[in-house]
């Protein structure tokens, strides 16, 4: 029973209560794609203005968080991994055979994400570039789906709308018009 | 009193504020705050690459129940929070700071370009930690490009429309 996957309706409400929990347990506004920053001054902050402050004082808070969220993934996805594959509609897993996934057995298409995938073309481009566009985009945008699209829309941020906005027409993109031709 | 002690003076005030505007860290908390999100985003499957696609072709309601559920909770939540007057760890009202409304170019391309990779790789950076610990080990990779995305970004900050 540990092993299922959950329905959205308690998902989701579990993960837009780490909002108010963060706040009022640790003062903490939730957001992931921070940790990237910090990660970035901790380690090799450069020249840029961008990475030159107190990464243990505004961010070693953020890097425990993600640190744990790891753990989690740990917990739930390896000791308690759900051994069927992933419940798409049948519609997505059709056009994506048809593409040419081959995979369905996991979280993640290992012929597309997968070590030895990593050296061919759409492997190169599914797991260097998309991790690359992901930290350069969401920190230009100020946040990512965390940020953003949970924090940012739950209170009504203006900003997080357009980076939102920006998110779907990206997404959109290459999944109709750039996967279809690289898979 | 001398200019200098004027300035000592005004620089030990802005330190103190600043110190207690820090909430105290709270590690182990922080750290079991972030294993229930991990938890959720792998049983959630939001940390799937086949929901993210399936969501982007609009072919399921399982994401979009997700994130709006998670939104319409975050957002009670706050809103009782303010309600109630409630306080965060070490003083100050438990508030979500506005963001700076301007920089309409900067959300617009950044979340473009967060959203190509979004699609490309599955996951968002939440979910990228979560697979690492789930055994999807490739995605350290993953992990340093997203952060060399970032470290990018931050040399080419200035000359990136804002």
């Amino acid at each position: 029973m540990l092993e299922q996957p959950w329905p959205w309706y308690v998902a989701g409400p579990l993960i837009g209560l780490i909002v108010p929990l963060l706040l009022l347990l640790a003062g903490r506004e939730f957001g992931i794609s921070s940790s990237l920053q910090h990660i970035c001054a901790a380690t090799l902050p450069g020249e840029a203005e961008y990475f030159r402050y107190d990464w243990k004082r505004k961010g070693l808070w953020n890097l425990v968080f993600v640190a744990g969220v790891a753990a989690g993934g740990f917990v739930a996805g390896w000791l308690f991994a759900n051994p069927d594959p992933v419940a798409i509609a049948d519609s997505t897993r059709s056009a994506l055979a048809a593409m040419g996934v081959r995979d369905f057995s996991g979280l993640v298409p290992s012929d597309l994400i997968g070590w030895s995938a990593l050296l061919t073309l759409r492997g190169f481009c599914a797991v260097v570039l998309g991790g690359f566009l992901v930290g350069f985009g969401a920190r230009y945008a100020g946040g990512c789906t965390s940020g953003h699209a949970i924090t940012g829309l739950a209170t009504l941020q203006p900003a997080s709308m357009l980076a939102v906005a920006g998110f779907f027409a990206g997404g959109l993109l290459v999944s109709w018009v750039v996967l279809p031709w690289l898979l | 009193m001398g200019r200098s002690a004027v300035a000592a003076v005004s620089a030990a005030r802005a330190q103190r504020a600043a110190a207690t505007a820090d909430p105290p860290t709270r590690p182990l908390l922080v750290f079991g705050l972030g294993v229930y999100f991990g938890v959720a985003l792998v049983k959630s499957e939001a940390a799937s690459w086949f929901r993210i696609q399936e969501m982007f072709r609009f072919e399921s309601f399982h994401m979009y129940g997700i994130l709006g559920s998670a939104v319409v909770v975050a957002g009670l939540s706050v809103a009782l929070i303010r309600r109630f007057g409630l306080e965060r760890p070490g003083g100050g009202p438990a508030r979500i700071e506005p963001k700076e409304p301007g920089n309409v170019t900067a959300r617009l391309a950044g979340g473009f370009v967060f959203g190509l990779g979004w699609a490309l790789l599955g996951a968002c950076p939440g979910p990228i930690y979560a697979l690492i610990g789930s055994g999807v080990t490739v995605l350290v990779v993953g992990l340093a490009s997203a952060v060399a995305g970032a470290w990018a970004y931050g040399h080419l900050r200035d000359r990136l429309p804002h």
